[in-house]
């Protein structure tokens, strides 16, 4: 599949690439890895007239971690978060996630900010935003504006950005020292859009669970921040039964698709399980 | 549209053409370059077996641009046996293990063990399959392909003692 005809830019700054989609206007569109684009293009439900490609805007290209501070340039690839040891000592679940996201190849090439500013409620790295509750930096002609990831997503493919912005920096706190995460997706396969999954990050104090944070990835036209669910585990002992509870609570927030990865109620249900697992494993890992 | 200059190094030879910019690095390489090693099997980054070297990481020829493979270093197939014709450990370990029946998946699925023995030169059972997830075959059921690997790590851990 060959996709439609585009005239190909490739800007070396910031500067550049705001001024090439201000004045190329709505027929531009950015291209990160091209690993969520370009299959796009080829079925014909993306038509840019212009590709704007950001490989070599070097400033984009950072991982940052200050006095509990994490950065991510927006072309930090998976693999390159799969690679560093600071980043995975600091918030252990960006590795996590890393790993059961597509394939190598795939991951030498996707980059982080493709994956959160795409809009597909089947990428998984805008759920692992809701729970660390990271904030997007996008800059236009205006400059720049920062945005909760909580509040970015609208619908599939729908996001606050306007088409004039690029998402240059997530920036988020690391979680609290002690912490315990886990990113729990079932699939069919390696290199398959998630059934439904979940990220958990707790911090325990004792045996009672101090903070509580829940996000499901593809069971909804959006990234889940399951903020009730996740209150409920706040102040208890994590038995059975409010983990049960929680899972309940996120199960009622989810509405997702009928689709080749099973029927509605059946995506609801394996939603439920993966919060469950989750929890489990973030509890198992907090000290 | 317009065409664009290209410029890259391919099996350490540089090139220069000029594309269309929707061409996809594996047409590029296959019907510019005349490199039929890489395959097209899916076309929509599932199967691997388009997979070419870029800047010293496996990537999948279909879902690249020409534009953004602009200035590379590729490494197909064809570029991994000696100049005189000797076969590549990985090779010669896919020829005396049964690594291939059909072989349509084998450029693919070789090029991306020839990454993985650079990133990881002795990797588990379990790494091999995971570094090889990306690379579908529909013919071996893997065990020969995961066998020719361990054989041809070992067979390079050697001789890079030997040096
Ligand atoms: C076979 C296959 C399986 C996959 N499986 C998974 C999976 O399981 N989970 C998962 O999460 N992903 C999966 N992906 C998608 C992959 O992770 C993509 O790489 C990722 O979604 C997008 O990143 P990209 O850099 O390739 O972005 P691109 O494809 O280049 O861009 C995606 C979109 O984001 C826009 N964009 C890119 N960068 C910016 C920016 N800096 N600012 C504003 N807009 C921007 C583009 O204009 C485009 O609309 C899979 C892909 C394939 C091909
Ligand atoms: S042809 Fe490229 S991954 Fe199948
Ligand atoms: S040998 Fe036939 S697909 Fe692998």
């Amino acid at each position: 599949m060959i996709p439609g005809s585009f005239e190909y830019h490739r800007p070396s700054s910031l500067a550049d690439a705001v001024g090439l989609l201000s004045s190329l206007g709505d027929d531009a569109l950015l291209v990160a890895g091209g690993h969520s684009l370009i299959p796009m293009m080829k079925f014909r439900m993306a038509v840019p007239e212009h590709l704007v490609d950001l490989q070599d805007v070097k400033s984009l290209k950072s991982i940052s971690l200050d006095s509990g501070q994490i950065s991510l340039g927006a072309m930090v690839t998976q693999a390159e978060i799969i690679l560093s040891d600071e980043l995975h000592v600091a918030c252990p679940i960006l590795r996590e996630v890393s790993y059961q996201i597509a394939d190598p190849q795939i991951r030498n090439l996707g980059t982080i900010g493709g994956n959160v500013a795409n809009g597909d409620p089947g990428n998984d790295m805008p759920a692992i935003m809701q729970v660390l509750d990271a904030t997007y930096i996008l800059t236009g002609p205006d400059g720049e504006r920062e945005i909760a990831a909580r509040e970015f997503y609208e619908s599939a493919f729908f996001t606050a950005r306007q088409d004039n912005e690029i998402l240059t920096t997530i920036r988020f706190a690391a979680p609290a020292a002690g912490h315990g995460s886990s990113y729990v997706k079932q699939k069919r396969k390696i290199g398959d859009y998630a059934t439904a999954a979940a990220a958990v990050i707790v911090t325990m104090s004792g045996d009672t669970c101090a903070s509580a944070s829940i996000g499901l990835t593809n069971v909804a036209d959006t990234p889940l921040w399951a903020e009730n669910a996740a209150s409920l585990l706040v102040g208890s002992s994590l038995d059975g039964e409010t983990i049960k509870a929680a899972a309940d609570a996120a199960k009622a927030i989810t509405d997702p698709a009928d689709d080749g990865r099973g029927p509605k109620d059946y995506r609801t249900h394996i939603a439920g399980i993966m919060v469950q697992r989750a929890i489990a494993n973030a509890v198992d890992r907090a000290k | 549209m317009s065409e664009i200059n290209i410029n890259m190094t391919v099996n350490g030879q540089k090139i220069e053409a000029s594309a269309d910019p929707r061409t996809l690095l594996i047409h590029f390489l296959r019907e510019d370059q005349n490199l039929t090693g890489p395959h097209i099997g899916c076309d929509t980054s599932h199967c691997g077996a388009c997979t070419v070297d870029m800047n010293g990481m496996s990537v999948k020829a279909c879902t690249v641009f020409v534009g953004q493979a602009n200035g590379a270093d590729i490494v197909t197939i064809e570029g991994i046996a000696q100049a005189d014709g000797t076969l590549h450990a990985l090779q010669e370990a896919f020829r005396q293990h049964h690594g291939l029946q059909c072989g349509f998946c084998t450029p693919g699925m070789i090029t991306r063990a020839y990454r993985l023995l650079q990133e990881n030169p002795s990797p588990t059972e379990e790494e091999i399959r995971y570094g090889i997830s990306g690379n579908l075959c529909r013919c071996t059921g893997y065990q020969n392909i995961v066998k020719a690997i361990q054989v041809a790590a070992e067979e390079l851990s050697v001789k890079e003692a030997a040096e």
